[in-house]
């Protein structure tokens, strides 16, 4: 989502026909490309270790939002990264939390996005680390090595989006059946559904219905 | 001998032929299996398949276990038969519509479902600090006592497993009781959608805080019994003690959290360490063990039940005296609060009649507004944030994106039961056939949660 979106009004009506007054409001977007230092909290202190450690180029982009930091990090990185983040006393993120897709379709040469939410708890302290991959080469080196929790993780994201994580033992489809075509959690996988008739009102299905977004 | 070919066996080819022999169990007919197994080759190994569809897995949980005699080989997990797709079509409704799908993934604690993600959410809009504290301790209060119910079927479905009819009639005696609190509060006893971005839908009914007392008043007794009937009753004991045996590094790398992660002695619960809806004002301790079993598992979850009583027992301590005695339970603000003061009326819960008469017949402005922010709803700034809450079985949290719209762009809850059942092979390979249901009984998977 590297483009901002600039939203009027409450209900997004910028013209005619809203007469809520709420029109006339407009929301500001905060800027999300990347976050200038000094980032904060403890974010510096882990950046600098980071840097120490000769990740400076491996981080694309740090983006600070609502008390989160995000590392934008190079695929080819990621591997390396997550074991010095494992090992490295002042950082000594234990636990992998987990490994969330999103699918940004606009977002061309970075379409699949693979999130990391990494905690320790030694520290007490939280980071994520964000991974994009196109669509037409959607591979990851996989962080089972790193991490054993990532094995389940890894294995649903590659079912709902389509990421391919190389290194992983064995990454089959984990909710869906095994011979399901396509990857159902990307954008341009329909949510399906057939209308149904209420009080003799034929009600489309969810994907088909007036969207104000 | 049945060897009728099947086609879901490991090995199974397309032509008809199943590697090894097949046999077809239903019930307690196991008679085949021994005069199989006797005339059998001694280096072959048994492979049983465990589910989807059994009393002792929790669920649509399938196991299949390679077992040589009474040890367990090798076990491999199969998840996916309750998959809804919830995160899927939450992409397809409003921000707050998105609690009454999120609610129904961990069936048994539906209330923290909706807590994490309405976190997430306040967290994007940026109105944490804005909540009323009203609103928080109600949630707080519900989530206690969620948390309570939610280890009553824990320990219930666990005696059951284990052939103990009377923990499974206690445990569910009192989760009524709870369910009945549910209620009385919310309208439902399961799913409520009760927690919304910015606050809870609706404040507490005037009969409600009496029928709390008589439940702080009436559970440590129950506790107490429970506890009798099973810390140290020596059947419980063998079948618990040093069982399914996982230390604090296997659940660092397998990041378990929850009461497996503090039966290994790690004092870590996000109430005390990353509280949120105010924890780090509230007097509780958190109990570990340091047996690493399922004993210890079942040791945390009785004093944790304990200790939530004396949370309840504070929230309505501050719902009827201290600073929260009376207030707003949702944002004082007009662009993200729903408008409606929601009531329990005689046909469930609705729209509350002084706002139906208000909109209906007052301001014509109030009703745009309420139409609009009802059919269209809020918008939530561009960006993803990560909320994570102490659920019953470990760290629950919600990843949420938005792109501004009206409707979240993607919502990934990182589900500890999905997490945690990774450990069920380190747990269960070396042991014997009877403990892997033990084993699984005391990682409390909750199947909706994890297939979600």
């Amino acid at each position: 989502m590297s483009d901002i979106v600039q939203r009027r009004g409450m209900f997004g009506a910028s013209t005619t026909g809203d007469t809520s007054g709420y029109g006339r409001l407009v929301v500001p977007q905060p800027a999300r490309e990347s976050t200038p230092r000094p980032y904060g909290e403890y974010f510096d202190e882990i950046a600098d270790e980071l840097d120490r450690s000769g990740f400076s180029d491996a981080v694309e982009r740090v983006v600070v939002h609502r008390g989160e930091i995000t590392f934008h990090v190079k695929r080819e990185r990621l591997l390396e990264l997550a074991r010095t983040l494992r090992d490295e006393p002042a950082l000594r993120f234990e636990l992998l939390s987990g490994v969330s897709g999103v699918h940004y379709p606009a977002e061309t040469g970075s379409e699949l996005h693979a999130v990391y939410h990494l905690l320790s708890i030694t520290h007490n302290r939280r980071i994520r680390l964000e991974v994009g991959v196109p669509d037409a080469d959607p591979h990851v080196d996989s962080l089972v090595p790193v991490y054993p929790t990532a094995d389940w993780h890894e294995r649903e994201t590659w079912d709902f989006f389509g990421i391919v994580f190389d290194g992983h033992p064995a990454l089959t489809r984990i909710e869906m059946p095994d011979d399901w075509v396509g990857h159902p959690q990307r954008k341009d996988y329909p949510l399906g559904g057939i209308p149904v008739e209420y009080r003799g009102a034929e009600i489309p299905p969810p994907d088909e219905r007036r969207s104000y977004s | 001998m049945t060897t009728t070919y099947d086609a879901y066996k490991a090995g199974a080819t397309d032509d008809g032929a199943a590697e090894g022999r097949v046999f077809n169990l239903a019930g307690s007919d196991w008679d085949e299996v021994v005069e199989g197994a006797k005339d059998g080759d001694t280096d072959e190994r048994l492979v049983v398949n465990m589910g989807p569809q059994h009393p002792s897995t929790h669920g649509v949980l399938r196991l299949i276990l390679t077992l040589d005699g009474e040890t367990v080989e090798k076990v491999q997990v199969g998840i996916g038969y309750l998959h809804t797709g919830i995160e899927k079509n939450m992409e397809f409704r409003t921000w707050t519509q998105g609690t009454t799908f999120c609610t129904r993934m961990d069936y048994l604690a539906p209330i923290f479902n909706e807590t994490a993600y309405c976190l997430a959410v306040e967290k994007l809009l940026g109105v944490t600090d804005r909540i009323p504290e009203r609103a928080n301790v109600i949630r707080v209060l519900m989530m206690e006592l969620n948390r309570i119910s939610s280890h009553l079927v824990a320990i219930a479905t666990f005696g059951l497993e284990l052939g103990a009819t009377t923990v499974m009639l206690n445990g569910f005696i009192e989760r009524e009781y709870t369910l009945d609190l549910f209620e009385e509060i919310t309208g439902l006893r399961m799913n409520m959608a009760y927690v919304r971005p910015g606050g809870v839908a609706q404040d507490l009914g005037p009969a409600a805080i009496a029928k709390l007392r008589d439940y702080l008043k009436r559970m440590p007794e129950r506790f107490k019994q429970m506890r009798k009937l099973l810390d140290a009753n020596p059947i419980y004991l063998a079948r618990t003690k040093d069982i399914a045996y996982l230390d604090l590094t296997g659940c660092m790398a397998l990041g378990i959290t929850g009461p497996v992660l503090r039966s290994t002695g790690l004092p870590w619960d996000l109430r005390k360490s990353q509280p949120y809806c105010g924890y780090e004002t509230y007097d509780f301790q958190v109990h570990t063990q340091e047996s690493c079993d399922v004993y210890g598992r079942y040791l945390v979850r009785m004093a944790e039940m304990e200790e939530s009583l004396k949370i309840v027992e504070q929230c309505v301590e501050r719902l009827t005296k201290g600073s929260a005695k009376d207030g707003p339970v949702m944002i004082e603000d007009k662009k993200i609060g729903w408008p409606a003061q929601l009531a329990i009326g005689t046909d469930g819960m609705g729209n509350s009649p002084a706002h139906i008469g208000h909109i209906m017949g007052e301001s014509m402005e109030a009703l745009i507004h309420h139409f609009k922010l009802v059919t269209e709803g809020f918008r939530v700034p561009a960006g993803q944030a990560y909320a994570a809450i102490e659920s019953p079985r470990g760290e629950l949290a919600a990843h949420v994106v938005s792109d501004g719209g009206t409707r979240p762009f993607r919502v990934h809850f990182r589900d500890p039961s999905f997490t945690n059942l990774q450990a069920t092979a380190a747990m269960c390979e070396g042991s014997f056939v009877a403990d892997v249901i033990a084993a699984v009984a005391s990682i409390d998977p909750v199947m909706g949660g994890v297939d979600r």
